[in-house]
């Protein structure tokens, strides 16, 4: 039986495997980049799931708050969401170059181009 | 005292010297400071191993908040001997850089050469050092993205698609560690490395637990480019600039087999990892299939920068082998290599810089006569191949004695066969370029060529040096590696 109470890790699983699968099959770079955004994002999820406590507030010393979430994760997701921007503008940036050398964001189309220059001069 | 702080320093002087070497507008006032500072990082490094040398752990608490609340540094001997390999890979490295920059980089992209450099080295060192489990996932990051950036820095096009697929394969590993980082930190309640090894055993038969253990080891074997995950490594170092292919080929894998350990023995401890998850029955046939397949494959390669990247995935066979025979004397075999590796494949990256300076390429084909034209270079290249292939008085016969001496122990002997075939086929895959280069003639239409640069030859000769020395005198790399397998066997941080 599936649990419902859990149901933001069935989230967290249904987008990791549509993210992994979207950077598998896609022939397009960009959309490539978009699966590995997906794929990181339900990382971030699982982690701030299992930070939250139920029915806690924000960790802020005031009266009157008994429960409060755990910060920790949230706060490392945070540093995640960054090193997850970097490594997405960076792809970017690639992705651009690629573009501008062959012409083509379609891995094959590339792949092509990379067989017909391994039979030329090669590094 | 300011030796107090050594530990923090090591990663932080990198990492601070980044951004100001990109601020150094003059190009060589930029390369003259980076190499200060690969020069400075090297001599932390010794000043650590020796303060570790005889079994003391240096701990350094990060803002004078105690572990397991704050971020801590921890120095033993392991960590301490992978210091050393990657901060004197920098300190060759980078002084070899200048020269050879100048025929594969545009003027313009100097600075964010160096910088990248700095980058990389601050987060390699950063993850050996830190006793921090989502710190070395952050530091992870830091290290692969610069090395993106400087494998794209190549002059063929083929680097950009190299540098993307390995960004893609790269960003999985790294995405990987942080679920396992994560699913154990929903059990322990913590990050600290030291805190996690005493909260995991009692934890045993916890199926997140298992996941978190299948999901490291799949993202470190993304990493270090374990076989059937190495897709991304030939591309990466064939059309990588010369002086990145030496830095990465010889340091990046080499660090994150050390990860791999440090989760296998020190935080999951031996007990799980072996003995209840039986990991070295996966390590094994991969590493005997990627010792077989990468050599095989190297020897039908015509760029000699890719055959020796087929074969540094061999050669991380080796060191996965060593540790999945699960005994001392495997272990010192995998941690002699990640030593040896490195000032081989160091050496013999370096030696094709120059060859590459000379002559604009590395195809094996161009190599033609380049034996009686360049004497120095080519010489350096045969050194560095029989190293590759373990011939005694190189470094590649220690780690390699070692790791036969484990199989032996262990009664496994047609591991024994496999790596005695495995040095023959290193043998076949070296001898087609000497030969290449000793008896093969220069095409007469081929323009003239001299002996490479003293800046190019020097550094060079170097590593390779350092593969004699440490070949005959091994005493220093043997003793080291030794007391860290030791160490892991008996369990402590």
């Amino acid at each position: 039986m599936i649990s419902l109470e859990l149901y933001n890790y069935w989230v967290v699983i249904f987008l990791m495997m549509a993210g992994f699968y979207t950077l598998i099959v896609s022939n397009h770079l960009i959309k490539k980049i978009v699966g590995l955004n997906i794929f990181q994002t339900s990382v971030f999820m699982l982690y701030i799931s299992m930070g939250k406590v139920a029915g806690g507030t924000a960790p802020i010393a005031a009266e009157g708050i008994e429960t409060y979430s755990n910060p920790l994760p949230h706060v490392l997701i945070l540093t995640a969401i960054v090193v997850g921007i970097a490594t997405t503008s960076l792809a970017l940036a690639l992705v651009i170059r690629i573009k501008e050398s062959y012409g083509t964001v379609q891995e094959n189309e590339i792949l092509e181009l990379d067989h017909i220059s391994d039979t030329g001069p090669q590094a | 005292m300011i030796s107090e702080h050594i530990p923090a320093l090591q990663v932080v002087v990198p990492l601070l010297a980044a951004p100001i070497c990109f601020m150094i507008l003059n190009n060589r006032m930029a390369w003259l400071f980076a190499t200060l500072v690969s020069w400075l990082s090297f001599a932390m490094a010794i000043m650590l191993v020796m303060e570790v040398k005889d079994g003391t752990v240096l701990r350094y608490e990060f803002g004078g908040w105690a572990p397991p609340w704050g971020i801590e540094y921890s120095v033993d001997i392991l960590n301490a001997y992978v210091l050393l390999i990657v901060s004197g890979i920098a300190a060759v490295v980078f002084p070899y850089s200048w020269k050879s920059i100048q025929k594969e980089i545009p003027e313009s992209h100097y600075r964010i050469y160096f910088t990248a450099m700095l980058l990389c080295l601050a987060g390699l060192l950063g993850m050996t050092i830190t006793g921090d489990a989502f710190n070395l996932f952050v530091l992870l990051e830091i290290s692969s993205l610069s090395s993106y950036t400087l494998i794209s820095l190549g002059r063929d096009r083929r680097a950009l698609t190299a540098s993307f697929q390995y960004l893609i394969m790269g960003t999985i590993g790294a995405t990987f560690i942080l679920i396992g980082i994560g699913l154990l930190y929903a059990l322990t309640g913590t990050l600290n490395m030291a805190d996690l090894a005493v909260r995991i055993p009692p934890l045993e038969g916890s199926r997140t637990l298992e996941a978190a253990f299948a999901f490291l080891i799949v993202g470190f074997g993304l990493k270090l480019a374990m076989f059937p995950l190495h897709l991304w490594l030939p591309n990466a170092y064939a059309f990588a600039p010369s002086a990145v292919s030496a830095f990465i080929g010889s340091t990046a894998t080499k660090v994150a087999i050390y990860a791999l350990l440090r989760f296998l023995f020190t935080i999951f401890g031996t007990k799980f990892s072996f003995d209840y998850m039986q990991v070295h029955w996966l390590l094994m046939p991969l590493a005997v299939v990627s010792i077989m397949f990468a050599s095989i494959v190297a020897v039908f390669q015509d760029g000699i920068k890719r055959l020796l990247a087929y074969s540094s995935v061999a050669q991380i066979g080796y060191m996965l082998l060593g540790i999945s025979l699960v005994n001392v004397t495997g272990l010192t075999g995998t941690l002699l290599h990640l030593f040896n590796h490195a000032l081989m494949k160091g050496g013999l990256f370096l030696t094709l810089g120059a060859v590459a300076y000379q002559i604009g390429n590395t195809r094996v084909k161009s190599v033609a006569g380049l034996g009686q034209a360049m004497p120095f270079t080519m010489g350096a290249f045969v050194v560095g191949a029989l190293s590759l292939i373990g011939v005694p008085l190189t470094v590649g016969f220690i780690s390699k004695w070692y790791l036969i001496l484990a199989t032996l122990e262990k009664g496994y002997w047609p591991l024994t066969v496999l790596i005695l075939i495995s040095s023959l086929i290193a043998v076949v895959y070296t001898w087609r370029i000497i030969e290449t280069a000793y008896f093969q003639d220069r095409p007469a239409d081929a323009p003239p060529v001299s002996e490479a640069p003293l800046s190019l030859l020097i550094p060079a000769w170097t590593l390779i040096a350092a593969n004699l020395y440490f070949g005959i005198n091994s005493s220093l790399s043997t003793e080291l590696a030794s007391s860290a397998a030791t160490m892991l066997f008996g369990g402590n941080l």
